[in-house]
Formats: C-alpha cells, sequence, structure tokens
C-alpha cells in the first residue's frame, strides 16, 4: 500500500476525558475511503482509540504501560473532551475504567512521553462546554483554561519535539482539521510558528468563519433575517458571531455542502475559548442598537457608517429576501436596473 | 468466588467498568459503573431557556440531534406553540439519518470486531470474519466509513453540520429546502437503500421487511450473502440468543411523531401481559448507589447534586425505574412495541437477548431508508420550515423522544425567563443503571448474571458481546 509519508509508522495514542465523544464522531466522516485508510496512506498506526480498536480492558492497559515504559514510541497523544479536575482535586469526575486513576493523571503522565500532545475539539483546548456556567467538575483545557493560559499542563509545558499543546478548537472540529492536522505531523510539517497564540493551527485559524459565507450579499448591504429560517444576514440580529470567529468553515463543505450559516443558525464562535459561557446564542447583544461584536479588526465609526451607507442601497430583492425563508424577489435584469 | 474488573472497556460511546463475581467460571453478579460526570443538568440551571439548544445537543456526539429534538420537544411544552409541518418531517428525516448511522456504526465499528478475536480462531468462520469485520482493518471499514459519511450528507443539507446543530428549533427547522436539495435528499437516501441492499442484507428491502416471523427469517437467509446473514450464521454458532436476557420488560416513548400519530409507537411489553400503554408519571430515579444527593424521584422534580463519598455508591448514573422495576429500552424496545412482526416473533421465541438486539437495529435501519424516501417526498417546498409564531416560555414541561439506543426524556422547568430546572434521562441511563434502594439490579447488572467465562475471566468475549449488545453510549448515562 503506498504511503505517503514516513518509513516507520506513526505512533498515536488518542484518550478521551470529560468528552461527548462527538469529535471522534466527526473524524470517523473524514477521507473518501474512509478515516481508517486515510490514517493507513499517512503510516499514522492507532496505538489505541476508545471508538475503533479491538483491544479492550486488560488488552488496552497492556497498551499503556507499553507506552508509559517508553517500549513503543509515541509520535503523538491526542486528548478528546475537557480534563475534569473536580472533585476537589482528585479527578474523579472522570476516571479511566479499570485502572483507578483519573484521566486528569493519565493524561499529565502520558504528556510527558509524547513527540506532540493534540487537543481535538474545544473541550481539549480550552475546557468547553464541560467548563460552562458554574464548572460542576473543574474541567479544564491541557494548556488553556478558557482564555487562561495553563490549563492542566500549564503554560510552560513543551512536548517532547518542542511544542505547546496543538489545539484543534472546533464543536466539533471539521473532520479534515483533524485529519489535516495530524497528517501535517507525519509529515514534519507543522511547527510552533504554524500555530495561532491558542495553540490552533493557522491553516484553520487565519480564517474567519465568515470568510465564504453564502450570506455574504445580505451583510455587505446589512439585509439582516429577524426570524429563524430567514435567509437574511445572522450577524445583527440573531447572534452570528462568524465576523469574529476563525476557522474556514464556509470554505469547507461540512457534511457534504453545509455549515451553520447555511443551516439557518448562527455561528456560535465554537472555535474559541469561553464560547460555551455566552448566554442568548441566537439572539445579537446589542448597545444603542450596534452589536457589540463587532467583525474582528474594523473600527466602530466605520462600521456604522458602513451600515448606515449599505443599508440606504439595499436593493428590493436583497431586502425582500433577507426576511423571508424562500427566495421571493429573483436576481433579474431588469429589476437590478430599477431604484430601489 | 473471584471478583473481576474489566475496563477501560471501549467501542463503547464513552468509558464503563464492569465488575463480575464469577462462581465456576460463571457469572453470579455484577455492576456496572458510570465512570464519567460533567454536569449539564448544573450547567443548565438558570440559562436563558433556548441556551438548551446549544448546550443539550453537546451531551452527545453520537445522538446529538436525538438530544437536540428533545430539548425543542421540551421547549415547545413551556412555549404552547406548534412547529411548522415541513420541520416535523425535516426534522424526522435528520433523526432518521443519524440514527440509521448509529446503528451501523455500532454494527460495523463497535461490535462486529469482536468476532474477528484470536479467542474465535477454532471456528470456521473466523477467518472470514477477521477478514471482513477486523478493527479498523477489515474489508467493511472501508465501505461503511463512506456509506456512512455520505448519509450524513443529509445533515449538510437540512441542520448544516453534524454532529452539533442549531437547526432544530421548537418551530421546526432553520432551514427551507428548494427543489435541487429534494433532489439531492433523495439521491442520498437512495444511495443509503443501494448500501443495505448490496452490502447489507443481500437482498431488496421489501423482501427484507416482509419476513414476518423467525421461521421465514431461516428461510431467507439460507445461502444468502451479506453482512447481516453473516452475523445470523455466526449468532447460531454462538448461542447468541440465548446471552444477555434482559429484564422482561421493554419501554418506548414512540419515536417520529407527526401529524398521523408516529412511525413507531410507544408502549411498555412485557412477556406476561404484551403491549400495553405507557404512563410517564410512573417514571422515577433511584440514587441509593449513584453518587447523588437524595432528592425528588420524580424527574420533573429532580434535582442533580454530586455526592462523591457516599458510602454504598458505585456509579455516576442514577438508576431510573419504571413502577418500580428497571426496563430495557433500544431498537428491540421500539419494534417490539411498534408491532414489528419479525421481532415481536423473536422476542416471544426467545426474549431480549444479544442476537435479538442486533437484529432488531438492522431491521430498523431498513424500515428507516423506506420512511425516510417518504418523508422527503412529503415536504411542501413553498411552505414554512420554521412557525415564526413562537413565544417565550413559561412553566414545565418535557420532552420525551427515542435515539438511537432507546427513550430520551428531557424535563424542562422554566421560571422568569430562566431554566429553573433541567433533568435528562438518557437511554443508557435505563440499560446501565446501578442497582437501586430495593437491591434490584439495572439491567446490563442482570443480563450479565448467568454468562459463561469459563477460565478467560475478564477477557471473556462473551461478556463484550453483552455489553456492546446494548449498544451503550456512556458519555449520555450521566451527562
Amino acid at each position: 500500500m503506498n504511503q505517503i509519508s514516513p518509513s516507520r509508522t506513526f505512533n498515536v495514542l488518542w484518550l478521551q476525558g470529560a468528552s461527548c465523544g462527538g469529535c471522534t464522531m466527526a473524524v470517523l466522516e473524514a477521507g473518501r475511503s474512509g478515516w481508517f485508510e486515510e490514517l493507513r496512506r499517512f503510516g499514522i498506526r492507532l496505538l489505541w482509540h476508545p471508538s475503533t480498536s479491538e483491544e479492550t480492558g486488560t488488552e488496552a492497559l497492556a497498551i499503556l504501560d507499553e507506552v508509559r515504559q517508553a517500549r513503543v514510541p509515541l509520535d503523538a497523544l491526542i486528548l478528546e473532551g475537557s480534563v475534569a479536575r473536580g472533585p476537589n482535586g482528585t479527578g474523579r469526575f472522570n476516571m479511566l475504567a479499570g485502572t483507578g486513576r483519573s484521566v486528569h493523571q493519565w493524561v499529565t503522565e502520558l504528556s510527558a512521553m509524547a513527540d506532540y500532545v493534540v487537543s481535538v475539539g474545544t473541550c481539549a483546548a480550552f475546557g468547553g462546554i464541560p467548563a460552562a456556567g458554574i464548572n460542576p467538575t473543574d474541567a479544564t483545557g491541557l494548556q488553556f483554561d478558557g482564555d487562561d493560559h495553563g490549563g492542566a499542563l500549564g503554560a510552560a509545558f513543551r512536548s517532547k519535539a518542542g511544542l505547546p499543546v496543538i489545539n484543534v478548537a472546533g464543536c466539533a472540529p471539521h473532520p479534515d482539521w483533524i485529519m489535516e492536522t495530524l497528517a501535517a505531523l507525519t509529515t514534519g510539517d507543522l511547527a510552533a510558528s504554524d500555530l495561532d497564540g491558542y495553540g490552533r493551527p493557522k491553516f484553520i485559524a487565519n480564517h474567519l468563519a465568515h470568510h465564504g459565507c453564502s450570506r455574504n450579499e445580505f451583510y455587505e448591504f446589512k439585509a439582516s433575517a429577524e426570524k429563524m429560517s430567514e435567509r437574511g444576514c445572522l450577524m445583527e440580529h440573531l447572534g452570528c458571531k462568524a465576523t469574529q470567529a476563525v476557522g474556514d468553515c464556509n470554505q469547507r463543505s461540512w457534511n457534504g455542502g453545509g455549515s451553520c450559516t447555511k443551516g439557518g443558525y448562527a455561528c456560535i464562535s465554537c472555535t474559541s475559548p469561553g464560547f460555551e459561557s455566552s448566554r442568548n446564542f441566537l439572539e445579537t447583544s446589542k448597545v444603542a442598537g450596534i452589536p457589540v461584536g463587532l467583525p474582528l479588526d474594523m473600527p466602530k465609526a466605520w462600521f456604522v457608517a458602513l451600515s448606515a451607507l449599505s443599508k440606504s442601497a439595499t436593493p428590493r430583492r436583497v431586502r425582500s429576501n433577507a426576511t423571508s425563508d424562500h427566495i421571493v424577489v429573483p436576481p433579474s435584469r431588469d429589476g437590478s436596473r430599477k431604484k430601489p | 468466588m473471584t471478583r473481576i474488573t474489566i475496563g477501560p472497556f471501549n467501542r463503547v460511546e464513552g468509558d464503563l467498568e464492569v465488575r463480575l463475581d464469577i462462581e465456576d467460571g460463571v457469572v453470579e453478579a455484577a455492576e456496572v459503573t458510570v465512570p464519567l460526570y460533567r454536569g449539564f443538568e448544573q450547567i443548565l440551571e438558570g440559562r436563558p431557556p433556548l441556551d438548551a439548544l446549544a448546550l443539550a445537543p453537546r451531551i452527545c456526539g453520537i445522538c446529538s440531534v436525538s438530544q437536540s429534538i428533545a430539548a425543542a420537544a421540551a421547549l415547545r411544552g413551556t412555549m404552547g406553540v406548534q412547529a411548522a409541518p415541513n420541520g416535523v418531517l425535516a426534522a424526522n428525516i435528520a433523526h432518521a439519518a443519524e440514527n440509521a448511522a448509529d446503528h451501523l456504526t455500532h454494527f460495523y465499528v463497535f461490535f462486529m470486531p469482536d468476532f474477528a478475536r484470536g479467542a474465535y480462531s477454532g471456528f470456521r468462520w473466523h477467518d472470514a470474519a477477521r477478514d471482513r469485520f477486523a478493527a479498523t482493518s477489515g474489508s467493511a471499514g472501508r465501505e461503511i466509513l463512506p456509506a456512512r459519511a455520505r448519509l450524513l450528507e443529509v445533515m449538510g443539507i437540512i441542520a448544516g453540520k453534524w454532529p452539533h446543530s442549531l437547526a432544530f428549533q421548537p418551530g421546526g427547522t432553520t432551514r427551507a429546502i428548494d427543489l435541487g436539495e429534494r433532489i439531492r435528499l433523495l439521491a442520498i437516501v437512495a444511495g443509503f437503500r443501494s448500501f443495505l441492499e448490496t452490502t447489507v442484507f443481500g437482498d431488496a428491502l421489501d423482501n427484507v421487511l416482509a419476513i414476518e416471523t423467525g421461521q421465514q427469517l431461516d428461510c431467507w437467509r439460507d445461502g444468502r450473502d451479506g453482512d447481516f446473514c453473516r452475523f445470523l450464521a455466526i449468532a447460531d454458532e454462538l448461542h447468541l440468543d440465548r446471552l444477555g436476557q434482559g429484564p422482561g420488560v421493554l419501554m418506548s416513548f414512540g419515536a417520529y411523531h407527526g401529524d398521523q400519530g408516529s412511525l413507531f409507537e410507544g408502549g411498555v411489553f412485557d412477556s406476561g401481559r404484551g403491549v400495553v400503554p405507557l404512563a410517564v408519571a410512573g417514571i422515577a430515579e433511584d440514587v441509593a448507589h449513584a453518587w447523588m444527593r437524595e432528592g425528588p424521584a420524580d424527574p420533573a422534580h429532580g434535582v442533580t447534586i454530586p455526592d462523591p463519598d457516599k458510602p454504598a455508591a458505585y456509579s455516576w448514573s442514577k438508576a431510573p425505574r419504571l413502577n418500580g422495576r428497571p426496563v430495557e429500552v433500544g431498537a428491540l424496545a421500539r419494534q417490539t412495541i411498534c408491532g414489528q412482526p419479525l421481532l415481536q416473533d423473536l422476542v416471544a421465541a426467545s426474549g431480549s437477548n444479544v442476537r435479538n438486539r442486533v437484529i432488531a437495529r438492522l431491521i430498523e435501519t431498513a424500515r428507516l431508508a423506506v420512511s425516510m424516501e417518504q418523508w422527503i417526498r412529503a415536504l411542501r417546498l413553498a411552505e414554512p420550515f420554521c412557525s415564526s409564531d413562537v413565544t417565550a416560555g413559561e412553566g414545565a414541561a418535557a420532552g420525551l423522544v427515542e435515539a438511537a439506543r432507546g427513550s430520551l426524556g428531557h424535563w424542562i422547568e422554566v421560571s422568569h425567563g430562566r431554566i429553573s430546572r433541567y433533568q435528562i434521562i438518557a437511554p443508557t441511563t435505563w440499560n446501565f443503571s446501578p442497582r437501586d434502594a430495593a437491591g434490584t439490579p439495572g439491567p446490563l447488572e442482570q443480563a450479565l448474571v448467568g454468562t459463561n467465562v469459563g477460565a478467560d475471566g475478564a477477557g471473556s468475549v462473551a461478556v463484550q458481546h453483552v455489553v456492546r449488545s446494548f449498544d451503550p453510549c456512556m458519555v449520555c448515562t450521566a451527562h
């Protein structure tokens, strides 16, 4: 079988912490020939994965032990799910069954053995949903606790290859974000300089979810949806944070062609630390009628001026369709020349 | 007597620990521990009600749509609104796609790989089973994962993405489907039907669904190819119809509700009385052996406060009971209760067991492929998908639906515009519950008793078949 990269296998150990399992469910969609085939093509061997490996119980413990004893090289340790430190620092809210030890203890120990440590999903990266509200389990990410550098492993942590924790954020991440990050590790292409300030690969995080949004024309004219299922821009009223959230979400196809904004609901910025703490996800917070969260890098005065200008220039077609769930005014050669 | 502990337990969604007391190679008693608690009910308290639509689906990455529609149904109850008929259909289509994908993931990725194990190397079917079903390397993996991904493209059209979508609202779904998209949905489901007919069943779905008795099933499968028949042949040799007997009571909330009733009607089945209506008021949660503080047992008034040092507790899961009895939920319960003839016949003959649970999932998958086609054609493309007649809710309501793994209930209470109570009972909370105050073990704990582990102890494959036959979702269980 042809392998793209290296001579020996790239060994990956995948553990789940305080997780919903959704990142695994997502990555199982990766690759035209299936994820298992995709892994083979890049020479990636799953030493153990909680959802896909044959080994269970004592067989799985034997694999973990081999890694602990450094008898098997660990190229990458992956954590899916937050690290639950509670109650009272014991980690008992999330034990690795059959071991009497918490997942917190396991990932702390195994992180020191790995060339690379990868957080798959916003939970492992920043704490995510389990850290919402009163954070009942004292959940944190591996190297960030929300916005704060630190987390379970500490800000100073570097894996054996000298990198901080690589954070494939997203709830759940795009299947290919996960797979492409792993593949880039096997080809030796991912360096510390390829990560942003939150440890997210720049090939994902240098884009905004807004880029390529199919509602772009509505955004340009500030022609906004007012109720769920309407076709207009979701930023002004319905909570959309795509102009502030990193990710190439609307440049890729999710499940064959979708995305959150294509699906008719707001981007809730699930690639960002602390996204879980928002309230009223589907409503835009405003002060004096102006959204609190403005597009990144955009001065407020400019936004207000441009909004006023574009609203005054909105064609009737765009304005009418914005507040409808079906196209009510199609593009028309004649209509486009008439005054709005 | 010896006590053994099995964990980590993989190829379930999440993790679990099983402790078995073994006497002469046979399981005498079992204890099931759910080792993960995240506290969703605590997180939801005090939030604006609609935040449940963003948070509740994230309980579970494998049944996220089910969690969404349970939350949306509960919220709808507090609002007193009706969902747009198109929204009901679109939610059913997406929900069916998720359930069908879950059933196939279970069969191919979680359950069948155990027959590829070296422990079965003496059996004549073993080489073929290993080539076909071995974890991550079997030939089936290269077929099932692309087929699953293609089926989940239903989500790209209806729900934006999967898992975790905000498309499922109290008023319906957030995206109107146009003609081109209807055709794409039909093409996806036609491709899925083709996968089932070619790879899973080796026959047209109409013929599969015409099988009404165990005897007809035996005639139909004779000499037939397909993974379903491969499983049945293995099940015969290993007597999987005698393994993992459930507690004898099956429950379903009913699934795929519409204005004509439900595709799968709910109810309660027990072998003595047949199918009777479900009285939801009989549902109570017991915490005698859960690391949880005592509180009202009725989920409509329940509380969830961890008590990690509680004596006699051994699981983060509460123990739901129906009229004081443990009940089994899942595809077998759903299909038996809604009157699917083959499953009724099989349950009458051998009860709830490893083999019948697997058969029920695959037969249900075939039925869902057929229903999805009908729902897609029934969409009225010029009409709304989401009712805008949505008001702020107040008061208490419950959203009772069926996830792939069984009955899922969300009980919500809204006071002064905030969630004042949110209680969830997930399918595996029922199936993998710990003992209750009366000492009655949960369904899996009962099903494991009598399993012959021989000299294999913790390495017993039979134990794994029993556990995985329930298709447990441990992340949902204690949530």
